[in-house]
């Protein structure tokens, strides 16, 4: 298990240096001024300009910047924005939000795309299965952002039965709309996951087995059929994290949820580029570290992991 | 009455169950290949026939949008009609700018498609390329191309798009191939992770190894063993991606870094009718049902071919 | 060793008042059918048999024969799309053919065990021995505690069984898997244990360990045993009775070995005279009545010629004088494989350990060995896609690590190869006329007519209808995409075709239809044959000289007869009294039946 870590450890090391080397490189190291190509048309204010140029060392030779742009990142010293508000200041305000926001999303998806997959593998071909079956195409082929508005439309302004924009009053409650348009995609797929895992260990030697050997049935379905089917499950749902990310800026976007999406929407909308790296290189490392995480958990839902060699 | 039974030996009468020749050959069925047997699960699902109609149809209002409407999607666009409501020869009504909203959801049809279309091939290309050698010969090359695709991994597709649309080049070229060339850049890895899998379980097969005992070199047992073995998921993924990549395309269109709002795109429309959502929430919602039944039909086909090239459904 | 428990058995019975036992499981007239989207096909009918108490019956037939299905309907665990149709599965008198599944999880386990075919896919991978274990003895009333679980490991024959408990299955070998699952069949004290193809997963030595075990315990514990089986002699040796079932239905039943000296139906004569375990005598037999084996296989559909008897082995010899020349000699074969073993770290692992022996042109030299013996490792040698570490291999008076790649191409022509697995030997995209016609493009052999013309021949050659070249492997039996193999491989005239467990994965009658075949065609084209084997019954049937294999190393070697009949090594023999079956004589009659 430990020799697992490790070697899971070293693996991320590399894909964070070569992330964030891209990230970095595209935008302050290709050909041009990349002060002035952060600001396009516009003539930023010139201390301003000597601030940024003090902030990303763009005296320095390319590695030595990009030692210190980590060194900086690692140090939450993020810069300021163009308002002179220290980013990673916002970042620490508006951060728990998200944290909300992306938990709640996580527990539709994971906890209810789980139950129904389950319950649709379970009676395959039946009434419940079919209709699920086409009903989660049909929320897949829905981009989130339509589905924002729609809901926001429908249930928010029509039907009056949540707060259409969420505002500063973020809170579980106020984000329960944004967060269930956030996680809904995601819970189609994962319910589909789960519904053909279910179905493939119903079938397997070892649930015969475990038939055979006089359990009683939910004992089966639980320790057995259910257990085995979460571990496809945890690997979608951790490689699905960068897709929740992304669907967060447009979610927040749309029901203007004061978090770090909302931020990173604003700041492409008046073209920030020192605020637009520095928000995703912390996006990245936290898509890398949870990344790391559902590693280990999938190590720990399948034992078999731990020893491949 | 069975008290000796076990004392007996009993033979069934032999007209009872006739002996057959050991393993004769079955001449009653025509030659099936398992792509025409794939065909043939498919021409009976209902999934399959509506996609591959929805999809034809879409290609068609693609290629010739002047077949479906005459009405020019930017001009005669006049204020006086602004967020109008349906009239004669204007079924859909008219946006805030005044403009023929059916006749712009039509137009768009052709930039949401040759953006997908256009980034599923360049994925394909570069992704089946790179997973295939990966996953044929291993090592060090492998090993290589694993760590590249894992560091674009590492970068989610709305996220990445924000970031390599800040550089210059991006900024000032807008087109259909600069979003095509973001959403291949971010999207290659995916396509090279399922293929290198896929090569890999059929590498080792006996047919391939007896291949290579004929004289058939590496190269030419990969491209004419291992990859054709390995299609099926690589073709499912393909079809789902489509789908994929016409939303990407919206929501970064929608998020003002995709298509110019010179192009005709629903990812656009439905961005320039978020203003008036509440007044007239029909200008969104045509342009979003579009962009949803298509990509429906690329889901719904990715979904019945899934099924149909499913190795565990086949007969063995 | 069943036979002196059986009388005991017996005995027992009779004391009990022989008239008055009843039955423990009686099956009467069964059908089974399943549900297909061809509509409703039925698997099963008429099936009877009956256990009497402390019995062990055996159903055997060949794969599709209905006999694990009608084992899983006395479990109540057919699968979603079978159903009992007819018939009734009376357990000490109860009918449990329509019991409510409440009815059956309560005898499952308590009442009826059961023990799986396939160790690797039968334990659940994430749960621990001892967990999958405990859980079986909670959900049947018995006491679960750490202990108790340990006691009933080690019952199966588990040493160190509370370390053992702690550990998941992917840590145990697979004998020592199929021990946790006889010890979970068996923790409850069933009074019926069904036992599916127990050990046909594991190699010869490990089987009889664990099918002496299984023997004994059932025996102390009174236990009737519902044992499934494809292959005759294990029933014959192991069970008090044989159930014999072909296509759906009982074909024949009776106490085992009046079975097996008076074989009545056809299809079980049949059976008998292919059975390889059984093989040696009969070969022996038939050629002392100058009776050709193809008669006992009659009627079969595939007969070209002579089969591998007195004939063949004339012919044989005779070649070998005209040609005695060694075409194939390996010298002192090494591989070494690196494993890794953590991070940065590698150990050495020796799969082939300085190996030598020779082949002459026209002959059969088999290796012979247990998995982890390395006898594939030295095919893919010999064939020139896996470099040795040392050693030479030297064919034709070449050696052939000196071979540029022009001449490896050319030397791809004359050895050729043909692999186990009959679903995995052949790609499903080709078609049967493409398959064979590769080898023929890939060396640039005539022009499309010519090699049409090519194919049609080996389709003969190989007794398959030229029909057959517009199919596709999906569309065969394993042992027709076999002779396919077969076909693809003569396609260059090769002089050294290499047999790796070429025949393992067959049902016997086929197994011994190709192994026919393979014989003409030797007697026919003077192939030199090196077979790869784990079957030293097989073996007997085809090979003149014999390699055996233990852990990489070749521990003893010799003329086929020998080596059977004075075997020198403790290996080779634990290995022949491994052959399920050795001990039963065959009386000179069955031949001549």
């Amino acid at each position: 298990m430990i020799q697992y870590v490790l070697r899971r450890l070293l693996q991320v090391i590399p894909v964070f240096v070569g992330t964030t080397l891209l990230v970095y490189y595209m935008v302050f190291a290709l050909p041009g001024d990349p002060i002035a190509a952060l600001f396009g048309d516009r003539q930023p204010n010139p201390a301003v300009i000597a601030a940024l140029r003090q902030q990303y060392h763009l005296d320095e030779p390319f590695w030595v910047q990009y030692g210190l742009f980590l060194k900086n990142l690692f140090t939450f010293n993020l810069g300021n924005d163009f308002t002179g508000q220290p980013i990673a200041a916002t970042l620490g305000r508006v951060f728990p939000v998200t944290a909300m926001l992306a938990i709640e999303a996580l527990v539709i998806q994971g906890v209810f795309g789980v139950a129904a997959g389950l319950f649709a593998g379970l009676r395959k071909g039946k009434l419940f299965d079919s209709t699920v079956l086409i009903a989660s195409l049909v929320v897949i082929a829905i981009p989130t952002f339509v589905l924002g508005f729609v809901l926001q439309l429908v249930v928010g302004v029509q039907l009056g039965w949540a707060k259409p924009t969420v505002g500063s009053d973020a809170s579980w409650g106020t984000l329960l709309l944004p967060a269930f348009v956030l996680g809904l995609v995601s819970f189609a797929y994962v319910l589909r996951l789960t519904r053909a895992s279910v179905i493939e260990n119903m079938n397997a030697d070892y649930v015969r087995t475990a038939t055979a050997k006089g359990l009683s049935r939910p004992r089966v379905v639980l320790a057995h059929i259910l257990r085995n089917s979460m571990i496809p499950v945890a690997t979608y749902l951790g490689a699905n994290l960068g897709a929740l990310m992304g669907g967060a800026i447009v979610t927040e976007g749309i029901f203007n949820v004061p978090g770090v999406g909302q931020k990173l929407y604003q700041a492409i909308l008046r073209s920030e580029g020192p605020t637009i790296v520095a928000i995703v290189s912390v996006f990245v490392l936290i898509f890398v570290v949870a990344n790391l995480l559902v590693d280990l958990l999938y190590a720990w839902l399948d034992p078999r992991i731990r020893y491949d060699k | 009455m069975t008290s000796n039974y076990q004392a007996d030996h009993y033979v069934a009468p032999i007209d009872e169950t006739p002996l057959l020749a050991t393993d004769s050959v079955r001449t009653d069925q025509a030659p099936l290949s398992l792509w025409a047997e794939a065909w043939r699960k498919l021409r009976r699902r209902p999934l399959f026939i509506v996609s591959v109609l929805l999809i034809v149809l879409l290609v068609v209002i693609a290629l010739f949008p002047g077949l479906f409407t005459q009405v020019a999607p930017n001009d005669n666009c006049d204020l006086q009609f602004s967020d109008g409501p349906p009239t004669a020869g204007h079924p859909f009504g008219y946006t805030f700018q005044g403009c023929d909203v059916f006749s712009r959801v039509i137009h768009g049809t052709q930039a949401s498609l040759s953006v997908g279309v256009l980034s599923v091939f360049f994925v394909l290309v570069i992704g089946v390329t790179l997973g295939a050698l990966a996953g044929f010969f291993g090592g060090w090359l492998d090993a290589v191309i694993a760590r590249l695709g894992d560091i674009f991994f590492a970068l989610p597709l709305v996220l990445g798009a924000l970031v390599i649309t800040q550089l210059p080049f991006f900024k000032d070229n807008k087109s259909v191939w600069t979003v095509v060339m973001v959403i291949v850049l971010l999207a290659w890895p995916q396509m090279a992770r399922i293929t290198r899998g896929a090569v890999m379980e059929v590498r080792n097969a006996d047919f391939v190894t007896a291949a290579r005992s004929l004289g058939v070199s590496r190269m030419g047992s990969l491209l004419r063993h291992v990859l054709p073995n390995a299609l099926a998921p690589i073709i499912v993924l393909a079809t789902m991606e489509l789908g994929v990549f016409i939303v990407a395309e919206a929501t970064l269109s929608f998020l003002g870094i995709g298509l110019p709002g010179s192009v005709m795109s629903w990812g656009n429309d439905i961005a320039a009718a978020q203003p008036s959502l509440r007044t007239n929430p029909a200008v969104l919602l045509y342009p979003a049902t579009a962009l949803s039944i298509t990509v429906l039909s690329f889901i719904m086909l990715g979904d019945a071919l899934r099924d149909a090239l499913d190795p565990k459904s086949r007969q063995r | 060793m069943k036979v002196p428990h059986m009388t005991t058995s017996k005995i027992s019975v009779s004391e009990a008042g022989a008239s008055d036992v009843k039955p423990l499981l009686e099956i009467r007239d069964l059908a089974i059918s399943f549900a297909t989207s061809g509509g409703e096909v039925q698997a099963v009918r008429n099936a009877h048999l009956t256990i009497m108490p402390g019995e062990t019956v055996a159903i055997v037939g060949e794969s599709g024969s209905g006999k694990s299905t009608t084992a899983l309907a006395a479990i109540g665990l057919l699968p979603a799309n079978g159903r009992v149709s007819g018939g009734q599965i009376l357990l000490d008198g109860e009918d449990i053919a329509g019991a409510p599944e409440k009815r059956m999880i309560e005898l499952r386990g308590n009442t009826i065990g059961m023990v799986p075919q396939d160790p690797m896919s039968n334990l659940n991978p994430v749960w621990k021995i001892g967990y999958q274990v405990r859980e079986t003895l909670r959900a049947n009333g018995r006491p679960d505690g750490p202990d108790d679980v340990a006691r009933v490991l080690a019952e199966a024959g588990l040493p160190d069984a509370h370390r053992r408990a702690k550990q998941y299955p992917h840590e145990f070998s697979g004998g020592m898997r199929q021990r946790a699952l006889i010890a979970i069949g068996l923790s409850c004290q069933p009074r019926l244990l069904i036992a599916d193809e127990p050990t046909s997963a594991l190699d010869v030595t490990v089987q009889r360990q664990i099918l002496d075990h299984l023997d004994k315990m059932t025996t102390e514990l009174g236990t009737s045993v519902l044992l499934i089986t494809h292959d005759l002699g294990l029933a014959a040796e192991r069970a008090d009775k044989v159930v014999v079932m072909y296509r759906g239905n009982v074909v024949e039943a009776g106490p085992s070995l009046d079975l097996l000296r008076n074989p009545r139906h056809p299809y079980t004569q049949r059976l008998v005279a292919s059975a390889p375990s059984l093989a040696s005598r009969r070969i022996q037999v038939a050629k002392e009545l100058g009776v050709e084996s193809e008669d006992l296989l009659a009627p079969s559909e595939a007969s070209p010629g002579a089969a591998f008897t007195g004939t063949t082995a004339q012919h044989r010899a005779q070649q070998g004088k005209d040609k005695p020349e060694e075409v194939l000699r390996v010298e002192n074969l090494s591989k070494v494989f690196k494993l890794r073993s953590g991070i940065g770290r590698s150990a050495d692992f020796t799969a082939v350990d300085s190996v030598s022996f020779g082949v002459k042109r026209g002959t059969t030299t088999a290796i012979v060995g247990e998995s982890g013996s390395g006898k594939s490792t030295v095919a893919q040698m010999v064939l020139n896609l896996l470099p040795p570490t040392s050693g030479r291999i030297v064919f034709d008076g070449v050696d052939t690590a000196t071979l540029n790649s022009r001449e490896i191409f050319a030397f791809r022509r004359r050895v050729q190869p043909i692999f186990q697995d009959p679903y995995g030997s052949l790609d499903p995209m080709y078609n049967i006329f493409r398959t064979i016609e590769e080898p023929l493009r890939t060396h640039k052999v005539g022009n499309r007519a010519s090699r049409e013309k090519k194919v049609r021949e080996l389709l003969d050659q190989v007794a398959l209808p030229q029909s057959t070249m517009q199919r596709y492997p999906n569309e065969l039996s394993g042992g027709q995409r076999q002779r396919v193999a077969v076909a693809r491989a003569l396609a260059l005239d090769p002089e050294v075709i290499i047999c790796d467990e070429a025949v393992s994965a067959l049902d016997v009658l086929v197994q011994a239809q190709v192994l026919n075949l393979l014989a003409d065609l030797q007697a026919n084209l003077g192939l030199t044959y090196l077979f790869i084997t784990h079957d030293l019954a097989v073996v007997r049937q085809i090979a003149d000289h014999v390699c055996v294999m233990e852990k990489g190393r070749l521990v003893e070697t010799g003329a086929t007869d020998d080596v059977f009949d004075a075997p020198q090594q403790e290996y080779t023999k634990a290995l022949l009294n491994a052959i399920p079956g050795a001990s039963l004589m065959l009386p000179p009659e069955v031949a001549t039946a």
